[in-house]
């Protein structure tokens, strides 16, 4: 028996794949591959998965976790290998080890967010953008588990921000908080949408990057 | 075939794709890229077919037709075949914002531009869903405005065995099992395509397939009162068209590699299918005579490709499928062989279409792990005597039995389906229905296990629609009025707190016997109901009786008469040039057997003649 940690690529297509439905869908990756699940002990057993930290359906990420328990004693050598032959278009394992550290460790995410401006970044709007983050509040309404909306100032889980321009393209590369509560990196744009409605992108698109613990050591 | 690494890793169509898909419902179901889903390269490709299935991704994918058929085609080297479904609408409205047009799945190229754009319709409501398709691929909706070979619209499927009302809109209909005989048709095509061959004379050839049948090579005239006069075949056409079947089902194409959405379907397994046919002659069942004969698999063959199909696929769950499971005749042997499979695999099997008999109960209560959920009979009438008139075998007792069983062994709900307006029915029949389930709840009474959990039943009725091709063909439906004094007399009559009652105002029900059993003038309410909206209408959430009222009374129609008029057996069905197998005389005579109260023997116990062993042997030797 084992407790392991997959690191895997969620982009293109499977970017659209809900939490459920990756659940669902790697619950048949691995006896794909002749690894047998641990199920819950319960009436009605479940397989032993858990995503450690869900993705908005429709981002990309390179460093999503996912922890597992299978009934094999394995270290987790070549499993990677093994599940990248049959994973749908858009998912790609890049390691699989024991699980040392728990998820709890996990404090900040990086991420890329890219507003498209398709008529051409408007004058000074990096400027303005880099501005309105540094004030104290920034206030966002996000909808919460029960449905209503809530107010939120993003500023506190922030931990940076970089901001770069290039063509029809505005990016800032940013570090947040990742759980407890997390920041969804997506919430920036509506945050600047609202706030300065003149400037808001035609798209606003979030590629995860990187995980770090509490020090900004990189987690795994 | 499946090319993986960066081969999988499609671009989005294009950035319109990427702006729309965070905007709506379930995109996953949008943007293929699946386990199995078939990549090519198209410098080895001569001939792309559009896949589709007019109904949407959840629909679509469970559909096991489909999924053959994506696998014989894609066995050929050259043919590149690809999926396509209905978007749902908040998707249609995107794509039609965007001026988006309707794209293939696998690589996301739009679909007007195929060779071919074959259709799977297994249902007469899904037409106007068929013609929106064509309509979001921005090809013309009717064949006479598709001059050239290519696009070539066709489309197979249950629903083909009357397709008099899309007509006008397809090439050509595939009639019967497409596995051998689509490869023909695609042989035939490429052949056109190298030789420059015209649309009409690849038709005239294409004709002469078996089982093809191409609608504009037919002259259907009408007599005054609106039945059909004629139906004459011309440029050599056959007079009559027969339906193709494999008549081998052990050398049938089975896919072991099936693609496994990434999203959940509506029938998220592996599907194991057992035999084809169906031995009972229920005489309202389209598919009980239009899929004869009987055709099994063998036993050792069926379980070496549910072992194949586990192991590629990593389903824990896998449907023995067929019309009626309990007559597979190696069932338990069946099932002995998979368990060690089962055990190993934490793998659930599931086993619908069960007879309520002893025989089945015992199988199923082996099968079932865990959790004990409901049980669902259909016994469809109230009464023995409306159950022999429509030939369903099936006793009181044997269906109270199998209650007593169930809820003996844990069961606390049980599901009843019955239909209403079936021909010859009575109030007599309909009270009858409440006495079912009274004697439902006595048997709980009495045989509980765990009273203190209480019981479930509930009673479903649905409302008849007599389809083209049984013994019910001639007969009206009931009038919604009439269907629904039925329906109240059925409510006051079950008068217990424990037995649930669910009917519905259906209207659809009734376009689906206006449609099912409609000729070639319905196409221009098809077009106008499309015109007019019509979609996924068979979806209540799309569907729209006025819209379809409106669309008759601007063609000069008059829907009751195809769904509410008695044919007698002389008339000229719109469907007469269409063989199944199944003979008229044999029809005719199911049907006056029903009148009489006869009941016809299944097929191993006596064979009846129906006519459709002109095709191969029926497998039907006694147990």
């Amino acid at each position: 028996m084992a407790k392991l940690r997959l690191l895997f690529v969620k982009e293109e297509q499977a970017s659209y794949i809900s939490h459920l439905d990756l659940m669902r869908t790697f619950q048949r990756v691995f006896p794909r591959g002749g690894l047998e699940l641990k199920h819950s002990q319960g009436f009605h057993p479940h397989p032993l998965i858990s995503i450690v930290l869900p993705l908005p359906v429709g981002q990309s990420s390179e460093c999503e976790l996912l922890d597992f328990e299978v009934e094999q004693d394995i270290d987790g050598t070549g499993i990677a290998d093994m599940l990248n032959t049959g994973l749908p278009a858009g998912l790609r394992v890049r390691d699989c080890y024991r699980v040392e550290r728990p998820a709890r460790d996990l404090a900040f995410l990086r991420a890329r967010l890219e507003l498209d401006y398709d008529d051409g970044v408007p004058d000074g709007a990096t400027d303005r953008l880099r501005a309105l983050f540094e004030r104290g509040e920034v206030l966002v309404e996000k909808r919460t588990k029960h449905k209503d909306l809530a107010q939120i100032n993003v500023v506190p889980l922030i931990r940076s921000i970089e901001w770069s321009e290039a063509p029809n393209l505005v990016t800032a590369d940013v570090v947040v908080a990742a759980q407890n509560p997390g920041l969804n990196p997506a919430l920036l744009a509506n945050a600047a949408a609202a706030q300065l409605p003149e400037l808001a992108a035609d798209f606003a698109r979030v590629r995860r990057l990187e995980l770090y613990d509490g020090e900004l050591n990189i987690f795994r | 075939m499946r090319l993986s690494g960066a081969w999988c890793r499609i671009p989005l169509m294009d950035k319109r794709l990427e702006r729309i898909l965070p905007r709506v419902q379930k995109p996953a179901r949008y943007v293929g890229g699946e386990y199995n889903a078939v990549m090519k390269d198209l410098s080895q490709v001569d001939t792309r077919v559009a896949f589709c299935f007019p109904d949407t991704y959840e629909i679509g994918m469970s559909n096991l037709g489909m999924r053959i058929l994506y696998g014989v085609m894609n066995n050929m080297p050259t043919v590149w075949c690809e999926r396509c479904f209905h978007p749902w609408g908040d998707m249609e409205d995107e794509m039609r914002r965007l001026g988006l047009p309707l794209y293939a799945l696998e690589s996301s190229d739009p679909i007007g531009a195929f060779d071919i754009i074959a259709f799977s319709v297994g249902y007469e409501m899904a037409f106007p869903a068929m013609l929106n398709m064509l309509d979001l691929a921005r090809v013309p909706l009717r064949s006479e405005d598709r001059p050239g070979l290519t696009p070539l619209v066709i489309a197979g499927g249950t629903a083909m065995y009357n397709c008099e009302p899309i007509a006008d809109f397809i090439d050509l209909a595939l009639l019967g099992e497409g596995e051998e005989q689509l490869p023909e048709l695609i042989e035939l095509y490429r052949q056109a395509k190298r030789e420059g061959w015209d649309k009409y004379t690849f038709l005239c050839k294409a004709c002469h397939l078996e089982g093809v049948y191409v609608p504009s090579l037919y002259d259907v005239t009408y007599h005054d009162d609106g039945t059909v006069a004629a139906i004459t075949p011309r440029d050599g056409a056959p007079a009559r068209i027969r339906k193709r079947v494999v008549t081998d089902m052990d050398k049938a194409y089975y896919l072991a590699k099936t693609i496994v959405p990434s999203t959940e379907i509506v029938q998220d397994r592996v599907t194991l299918e057992l035999f084809r046919g169906c031995i009972r002659g229920c005489r309202f069942c389209q598919a009980g005579y239009v899929y004869r004969p009987v055709r099994s698999r063998s036993k050792d063959l069926c379980a070496a490709y549910a072992r194949a199909a586990i192991e590629d696929s990593g389903y824990q769950e896998m449907t023995l499928s067929s019309l009626s499971t309990s007559d597979y005749r190696p069932l338990v042997e069946l099932c002995d062989d998979l368990e060690p499979l089962c055990e190993r695999k934490h793998l659930n099997l599931s086993l619908p279409s069960l007879r309520a008999d002893n025989f089945s109960m015992a199988l199923m209560e082996r099968l079932q792990k865990g959790r004990k959920t409901g049980l669902t009979f259909a016994p469809e009438a109230g009464t023995q005597r409306l159950r022999d008139a429509i030939n369903k075998n099936l006793t009181e007792e044997d269906l109270l039995e199998s209650c007593r069983r169930a809820f003996a062994g844990g069961y606390s709900a049980v599901k009843l389906y019955f239909m209403l307006g079936l021909p010859t029915e009575t109030d007599e029949d309909v009270a009858g229905i409440a006495d079912v389930a009274a004697h439902v709840m006595h048997a709980w009474r009495e045989s509980a296990s765990n009273k203190n959990r209480g019981v479930r039943i509930t009673v479903s009725t649905s409302w008849f629609v007599p389809k083209p091709h049984t013994a019910f063909q001639w007969e009206p439906q009931i009038s919604i009025e009439e269907y629904e004094r039925r329906v109240a007399l059925l409510r006051e009559r079950i008068n217990t707190k424990t037995v649930t009652y669910n009917w519905h105002p259906s209207p659809t029900s009734f376009m689906e016997a206006v449609i099912s059993r409609g000729d070639r003038r319905l196409c221009k309410v098809l077009e106008a109901a499309h015109r007019k909206g019509a979609k996924l209408d068979a979806w209540e959430d799309y569907f729209s009786l006025e819209r379809w009222l409106e669309a008759f009374e601007e063609c000069g129609l008059d829907p009751h008469f195809y769904a509410n008029r008695r044919r007698e057996h002389g008339e000229l069905m719109p469907w007469a040039h269409i063989d199944v197998g199944v003979t008229d005389a044999y029809l005719m005579r199911e049907h006056d057997r029903a009148y009489e109260g006869i009941t016809t023997p299944d097929c191993r116990t006596q064979c009846s003649g129906c006519g459709a062993n002109c095709f191969c042997p029926c497998d039907t030797d006694k147990k």
